[in-house]
Parts: structure tokens; sequence; C-alpha cells
């Protein structure tokens, strides 16, 4: 990783943000991949995979709820975060500010769907 | 004649920097979105490509906390082959000691970047520079850049014209985005604009090439700031870049005597190897700074973006360009190209950049009042260098310098901070104690 990458890096499978824990920012992948894990009942289950340009943790800042899941480094990765205050704060004066997360919460839900008439017609 | 873009409108950009490419890139964007075909030209001359001041645009060159957050989340991530260097933390010297302060996450957020291709000594281009990845950017999103200089505008049956050798061409909406470094402001004037031009002052860029071995041991990814009694200089930096150091220096009438004691004064001296000495020739230029804005930025078709209209203090140029620039795509595309439009929809984010900036000249009259006074200096020198000694303390001193140094939060937020009753009470505790100190040393 070079001097002119922006944000943190991380080693892989290093916790980047923790399922539980109170969330009060939320991050943008800036190189490198991550996973989504779930973990239920003692097992990990990998939600999806997140690549560079990526944005998440973003439901812990519209829902004040703890980390929905946890997310690792695949490889080494380099995140930068973004603060709650800043971004409530940008929106407030551009709310076009907003439109890539809801693009990306639209897409998110699309694939949900998908997945779940997948399992429904499964089971 | 309607006063809305429609499919088919055509748009002038009269100037290719960050404000102008800015400016292509969000109406492009918007227009997008609803399904509005705009044809975009951006008038730009210079390629960026090109190392020297031919290629530059002329300016300290860094990306603020808030703005890469911004960008990032709007999906414009910068890439390392654009930001020379992550910048996590600053150093804040002043004649006697220095204290280093990082960020509460220890994450580098601030992007040290060169406008243009480089200083002209530059000896490998590791790099690209940001006003030409901007321009990119815009020309992905459809933007024609035409590279002539405009010689002229004017109006033809109600719409303004641009006048370049070899034609002349009609648009739905000019965009002024010159800068105050060009006579943009006569193109503005003979389109009948009358506002108070923007005021400027000089300021003193320059770039060393210290090698980026020399650079990572003695600067590190630290901005560094300087708090130095020298008369006229409010605000000096040195940002760390590559394998060269940008010097900036910004106040009143920066001539070469003030540049030389700058260079002279122990403070610096103690940043740079021992045997480091300023050579001759290297890059450097005097580029005027807006410090008040153009009283009036749009008229009916016409609009003034970026520094042509207005910016903030001496800090975060690129960060006023990008709020200035993306408001008036907002007001163009959603609701229309009257004054009546900019009125109201651009001119309340213009407005708000211009008033903070009276706090910016309040904060910098105290820091003027601070720096004269040893026993102040040193007061908020320990105060924040306290707070990084001790991890679980507040960071009101650090978080104050963080805030005004680098730019990161508007100048309002930092003077209401510095009326916290526990900073004050912690400053003026700070300071006794070193004033006492004084009379004891004498």
């Amino acid at each position: 990783m070079d001097e002119g990458a922006l944000g943190q890096q991380y080693a892989d499978g290093e916790v980047i943000c923790r399922q539980g824990e109170p969330g009060d920012r939320m991050y943008v992948i800036q190189a490198g991949r991550a996973t989504v894990v779930r973990e239920e009942g003692g097992t990990e289950v990998v939600v999806r995979e997140l690549i560079a340009g990526d944005v998440f943790g973003e439901m812990a800042i519209f829902e004040r709820q703890p980390r929905s899941a946890t997310v690792r480094a695949k490889g080494t990765a380099r995140v930068l975060t973004l603060d709650k205050r800043a971004f409530l704060r940008g929106v407030h004066e551009d709310p076009s500010l907003a439109y890539g997360i809801l693009q990306a919460m639209s897409q998110r839900i699309r694939s949900l769907t998908e997945e779940l008439s997948r399992l429904k017609s499964k089971g | 004649m309607s006063m809305a873009l429609e499919d088919g409108s055509r748009v002038a950009v009269i100037g290719g920097g960050p404000a102008g490419s800015l400016f292509a890139y969000y109406l492009l964007t918007f227009a997008q979105r609803i399904d509005l075909n705009l044809l975009v030209d951006i008038y730009e001359p210079r390629d960026f490509t090109r190392p020297g001041p031919a290629g530059c645009n002329m300016c300290g060159g860094i990306v603020s906390e808030s703005l890469v957050q911004l960008l990032a989340l709007e999906g414009i991530n910068l890439p390392s082959t654009v930001v020379q260097r992550g910048i996590d933390s600053y150093v804040l010297h002043t004649d006697q000691s220095s204290v280093r302060i990082d960020t509460p996450l220890t994450e580098k957020r601030i992007a040290a970047v060169h406008r243009g291709g480089g200083p002209r000594n530059v000896r490998a281009l590791k790099w690209g520079g940001l006003d030409g990845y901007l321009l990119g950017m815009a020309q992905q999103r459809g933007a024609k850049v035409v590279a002539a200089r405009v010689g002229e505008v004017g109006w033809n049956d109600g719409r303004p014209q641009v006048r370049v050798e070899g034609g002349a061409h009609t648009y739905d909406l000019l965009a002024g985005a010159t800068g105050v470094n060009s006579s943009g402001w006569q193109l503005f004037e003979q389109l009948g604009l009358r506002s108070r031009r923007p005021e400027t002052t000089k300021a003193y860029v320059t770039e060393l090439n210290l090698g980026d071995e020399l650079i990572a041991q003695y600067f590190g990814s630290s901005m560094h700031m300087f708090l130095l009694t020298i008369p006229r200089l409010d605000c000096a930096a040195i940002i760390p870049k590559g394998d060269f150091l940008t010097v900036c220096l910004l106040g009143r009438d920066i001539d070469r005597e003030l540049v030389t004691a700058f260079f002279e004064s122990p403070a610096v001296k103690r940043c740079f190897p021992p045997t480091w000495t300023p050579a001759e020739g290297e890059c450097h230029c005097s580029p005027k700074i807006n410090v008040r804005e153009a009283a009036c930025p749009f008229m009916d078709r016409v609009v003034l973006v970026g520094d042509s209209g207005v910016t903030r203090l001496y800090k975060d140029g690129i960060g006023a360009a990008y709020r200035t620039a993306k408001a008036a795509a907002r007001t163009a595309v959603f609701s229309g190209v009257s004054a009546r439009d900019f009125q109201k929809y651009y001119w309340p984010i213009y407005r708000s950049i211009a008033r903070d900036n009276r706090y910016g000249w309040l904060i910098f009259a105290l820091v003027h009042r601070i720096k004269a006074v040893g026993a102040l200096r040193r007061g908020a020198v320990k105060m924040a260098g306290g707070e990084q000694a001790a991890p679980g303390m507040a960071r009101r001193m650090s978080i104050v310098l963080w805030d005004m140094f680098t730019g990161s939060a508007p100048y309002r937020e930092i003077f209401s901070r510095t009326l916290d009753p526990r900073f004050l009470g912690r400053f003026i505790w700070e300071s006794a104690l070193a004033a006492v100190g004084d009379g004891r040393g004498k």
C-alpha cells in the first residue's frame, strides 16, 4: 500500500466493525475487499462481499441500533471512515448526498428479494 | 423565453479547475438522473498534465477531511495516483516548541495533492494532478473540453455567447469558474454582471524538492503548521507530497522579506535536515487568493462558482468550489437558470460561506493576539500537548487547532467551541502556569 492511499489499512481477517457494537460511523472501501459476516448461535454466515467503492455501516447511522453484522478485511484492505455527524449535517445542507446510499440500499433490497424468492421456491 | 434547461440545452463552463469541472460533473449527473439531455462545453486552455506553471492552478493542494468524506460518499474516491500523501496528523510549531496532534481515529483522511502536473523541476510524473482528474471525471460524464481561451463574451438574442478564435457559440447557461488569477472577471463585466469584484491578497507557495526518503524521515504523514511571531504572517504550512514539500504562506502582502524571515526562523529550521538550505530556482508562485466574496454571483443565465465568487478564508478552497459548484448545478437542473432561481437556491449556500468567513477573520485576529503574547502561545501548545499525552482527556484545544488548520469545520463552529467555559478555563490555567514559569525564569 502506498503513501498516497487514504483511510486506514486492515490486515487479512482483521475486524473493521463488529456485530452488536454501537455504530456512530460508516465506511467506504478504498482498496481491497471485505466480507460481511453474521454471527448466529456461535456460527458465522458470510452474508456478502464488499469491493472498493462500497459503503457499509450506514444502517447503524439511520437506525441507532447496534451493528447487525461484523465486517472483516479479506486480504489487505484500506477503509475510509465517514463520521455520522458530518454525514447527517451534509445531508441537511444537500439532500442529494444521500442519493448514493439510497441507490446502494435499493440494490441490496433487490438482491435480498431475489435471494428470498430463491429460498422460498426451494422450501 | 423559458428560463429552465430543456433537452438539448447548451451550457458553457469557462474554466476547467475544480469549480468548473465539478459544476459540469454535477450538472450532467443530476440531468442524467432525470433523463435530461444537456450539452456541456468546458473552456480550458491549459493542459493539467504539464509540470510547472503552465498546468498549475497555484494553491496549497489540500483536500480537507470533510471534503474527502463527502466525495467518498458520492462515489468519488480519490485514487492513490492523485493523492500524493495521505495526512493523518499535524505538528504545531511555535518559536520554542512543537506538538504533534493525531486525529482521534489515527486515519489518513486529508489528501495532499498537486493541482497540475507537478512542480517545474519534477523528474518523473509518478502522480496525476487533482485538476486533471476532476476534469477527466466531467469528460466521462459527457462534458466536452474546448482547449481555447475565451477572448470575449456577449449576448445573442437573450442568451450568453462565447467567442473564441474560429467562432462564436450561444448557450442557455454560462458558468464562470475562472478563479481570481486570470482576467476572467472582465468577461463577466462584458456580460453586464453588476457586482463588486472579489477582494484578493497575495499568498506565496513554493515546492521544495527534498526527495521521498528525507520527506518521510523529517515530515512523515503530518501537515506542519507554524504559529510564529513574524509580522503580517497569518498562517504558514509545510505539506509533504511525494518527492516535494509544498510550503504555503498566507497573510498580508507576503513579500521576499517575509519569506526569508520564515525560512530563517528556528522553528522552521528545526524541521529540516541540519545541512539543508533553500535552493535557488525552486518552483514558486505568488497567487492571488480571494479574501472577500464577489457581491453578486449571478444574473439571468449566468452564475459564478468557486473562487470567482466566494471561497473559504485561507482554507479548504477546493471544498468551497465543491459546495458552490454543486449548489449551482442543482439549481440549474432542478429549478431554472434565472437570477430569481439562483437567488432562491444558490444564494443561501454562497452567503453561508461568506458569512462564515467573518468568523474566520475574527479567529485569525485572535490568533495574532495569542502569537504576540508568549504565555498564551505556550499555554495553547501545552494544553494541546497535555491532551495528546492523556488519551482519555477531552481534546478541546487539539480539535480547535485541527479544524482551524485543516479547514475541516466551519469557522463559526470553531469559534463557538472556543467560548466553551471548559476550554477557556483550561487555556487560561495553562497560560497562567506558563506566565509564572516565565517570571521564575527571569
